[in-house]
């Protein structure tokens, strides 16, 4: 039998820059139409043509791959690798650039749940609006309406508009329409990291359901434990390149042992990130430098107690003089699942002054909540608000045993170390009280 | 793009059919339009329509009565200031008829102008998530609109009664003409909606254009009264002729026959441009909005 899917040597180019077109005004479409049918007229003309060159960047690469039915495929990566364009082309949002995929049955793609929910319209009649922009028929909806309803447990919320729902419902009720679908091929980009616990483990259930029967699921996710338990394939990527593509275990293997460990220093507690490999490709080096500390500024080189003191030292070089700049710090498990963020937007009193050039944030964190193990430790960027520079896995800190509760005693499950006090009384205190 | 019967696949709930097969490659240059796939996924496009109707006057005291309303106002305020004050006359009805007239499908196109060019922007996250057809996010918001351009003739139908006007056979004109109008506003709707998606010129340029061709469009004048200078634009305009084509088919007004063809083909020459360009454009949607 054919594949299912047979991606071939399919490539994605996008044009960044200012020319490329995103929110371009007529204005520049004018004027670069005078200034093309004046050139060669007007000297000088070409030059400033030049400087407004696009800049090209390719983000899928010769990706070839066959899918048969039934493989559940993952697709691993660190961030600007790939994943996410590569599952827009399959699922027909953007078309590839170069080569050509196959696909032979019905599809049907999750790439955030909740898409074209509607706050004003009630629950019911977002299950219809929704079940039909993900390629539901009206008598399919009709036919599981129930089962949507009980899996999402909004039952007496149903005639209410989801602008009154609590986020957490509002998510249950997006995902149980996903979820609902019966497609022959399922494509899944991180909607796992939905709701509460409860509610992410009927979700895995579910997907762990649909990849039992038989039916061809793609997976994108940073949650390497779930990729290893559902998928039974994986390819994996970098800088839009297919660096390799077998099984999940192996697949995961390869990643952490030569993917996402590629440039990730712990000789030094001093990272030079102008070049660092976890850089989201879109991005221009912003961030220079990053220096961890411990305790009594001794440098952090690698391990590092429990529960101890973290100073991280970041250097910035502004391009251009802006006011509202922010570094952070986030400390994410190996298998990518972020534990918490610092952001200098989270201090009171931080003052807003214009800047450029180089400057130093530093950072200090009194006690670093994280249980043993290994951390990779991704560092961002903020300008107004918004993304404009994020280096993954700039370093790495192994957290170490050490006594943090001075009872001898280190938790060793969970996700992280919670400060508590406890106080025992006998329960004729407590009613007196 | 080629599909073939997806229908039969999802309705027995088959597995893989062997006949289906999609391919996804680059697409250059102009594509023909996918009526099969438009046909399957038709009922999406009734669920847009649904929701832009029920959204359109949701949380508004008077609900689906602003249908008649915005044209009720608007002739008030036209044959109070154009009647009397100015002295403007239709061609023997009563000139607050002779503007109604003519205020139903304007109201209806301008509107739908507005609302289209804008939806695609407006939808921004189903499209750079969600794959199916784009055109129906243009299309639903115009056919959403049909229900008030159905409510306000309805109420022309009330105000003919009150003024004792007489309709006759030519009533049945408003069939092609309505035809004519949503191809007008179509083709127009498709165009600017997905130059608004690269150029967001268009959403500042749309009402001031909008009200400027209200007076290209012999909406408070008949043709045969404006100047002979203006002649040639009205005829391009391609909601002349609709507008003389109704009062012609609701009062019985003369019409130039010559204003109706020219105008006419207008609007059938921009429903198929819009397509195509709507067709061409749609392919870089997702990576440009």
């Amino acid at each position: 039998m054919k594949p299912i899917i047979e991606i071939q040597n399919v490539s994605k180019q996008y044009l960044l820059g200012e020319a490329a077109g995103i929110y371009g005004s007529l204005r520049e479409a004018l004027t670069s139409a005078v200034r093309n049918s004046f050139r060669g007229m007007v000297p000088g003309s070409r030059s400033s043509e030049k400087g407004n060159s696009r800049r090209e960047f390719w983000a899928l690469q010769d990706i070839s791959l066959d899918i048969e039915k039934g493989d559940t495929v993952a697709i691993i990566g660190s961030n600007g690798a790939g994943k996410s364009t590569l599952l827009k082309i399959l699922s027909r949002i953007t078309d590839p650039t170069g080569g050509q995929v196959i696909v032979r049955g019905r599809m049907a793609s999750l790439l955030e749940v909740g898409t074209g929910f509607h706050p004003e319209l009630t629950g019911r009649e977002n299950i219809y609006l929704n079940g039909s922009i993900l390629g539901m028929r009206k008598e399919e909806i009709d036919a599981k309406f129930e089962e949507i309803t009980n899996f999402a447990g909004i039952g007496k919320f149903l005639d209410t508009p989801v602008k009154r729902y609590s986020s957490g419902m509002y998510v249950r009720l997006a995902f149980s329409i996903a979820a609902h679908l019966d497609p022959e091929i399922l494509v899944v980009d991180e909607v796992l990291a939905v709701g509460d616990v409860a509610f992410q483990k009927k979700c895995l259930g579910k997907m762990a359901e649909a990849c039992q029967q038989n039916r061809t699921v793609l997976f994108v996710s940073h949650n390497l434990a779930a990729v290893e338990a559902l998928c039974n394939k994986g390819l994996v990527l970098q800088h839009g390149r297919a660096v390799f593509s077998g099984t999940a275990k192996e697949a995961i293997q390869f990643y952490l042992q030569n993917v996402s460990g590629e440039g990730a220093p712990s000789s030094s507690h001093i990272v030079d990130l102008s070049k660092a490999a976890g850089r989201v490709a879109k991005y221009r080096p912003q961030l220079k430098r990053v220096e961890l500390y411990t305790e009594n500024d001794q440098p952090l080189t690698g391990e590092f107690p429990v529960g101890g003191p973290l100073k991280a030292i970041i250097t910035i070089g502004l391009e251009e003089p802006c006011t509202s700049f922010d570094a952070s710090i986030a400390f994410d498990t190996t298998s990518g699942q972020r534990i918490c963020t610092a952001h200098s937007a989270y201090e009171p009193s931080r003052v807003h002054e214009e800047r450029q050039g180089e400057q130093v944030f530093i950072c200090q964190i009194p006690s670093l909540p994280l249980l043993p193990g290994e951390y990779r430790v991704g560092v961002g960027l903020d300008i107004a608000g918004y993304e404009v520079d994020w280096v993954d896995d700039a370093a790495r800190i192994s957290v170490i045993k050490s006594d943090f509760y001075g009872t001898g005693i280190v938790p060793t499950r969970g996700t992280f170390l919670l400060q508590n006090r406890w106080i025992l009384q006998s329960a004729d205190t407590q009613v007196e009280a | 793009m080629s599909r073939r019967d997806l229908r039969v696949t999802i309705s027995k709930g088959l597995t893989v059919n062997s006949a289906f097969e999609l391919v996804i490659k680059p697409r250059r240059g102009w594509q023909p339009v996918d009526l099969t796939e438009i046909w399957f996924y038709r009922e999406l496009l009734g669920f847009l329509v649904w929701r832009d109707i029920k959204i359109r006057y949701k949380q508004t005291a008077l609900g689906g009565f602003w249908a008649i309303l915005q044209p009720l106002i608007a002739m008030l305020i036209f044959a109070g200031l154009f009647g009397r004050v100015a002295g403007l006359k239709g061609d023997g009805s009563p000139y607050p008829l002779f503007v109604f007239a003519g205020l139903v499908p304007w109201t209806f196109f301008s509107n739908a102008i507005g609302l289209s060019s804008n939806s695609l922007v407006g939808s921004e996250q189903m499209i750079r998530k969600i794959y199916f057809p784009r055109v129906f996010v243009p299309l639903g918001s115009i056919l959403g609109l049909g229900l008030d351009l159905m409510i306000s003739l309805g109420f022309m139908g009330i105000l003919l009664a009150y003024f004792r006007w007489h309709i006759s056979l030519a009533v049945l004109w408003l069939f092609p003409l309505l035809i004519l109008t949503l191809m007008a506003t179509c083709g127009i709707g498709l165009i600017l909606s997905a130059l608004n998606v690269q150029y967001r010129d268009v959403k500042y340029v749309v009402p001031f254009v909008t009200q400027m061709a209200f007076f290209l469009t012999p909406v408070l004048y008949p043709a045969s009264h404006a100047p002979a200078k203006l002649a040639p634009l009205l005829m391009l305009n391609p909601m002349s002729g609709v507008v003389e084509g109704f009062r012609h088919a609701l009062l019985g007004s003369s019409i130039s026959w010559k204003l109706m063809t020219v105008s006419s083909v207008i609007c059938v020459f921009l429903f198929i441009v819009g397509v195509f360009f709507f067709r061409r454009m749609e392919r870089t949607f997702a990576d440009l909005i």
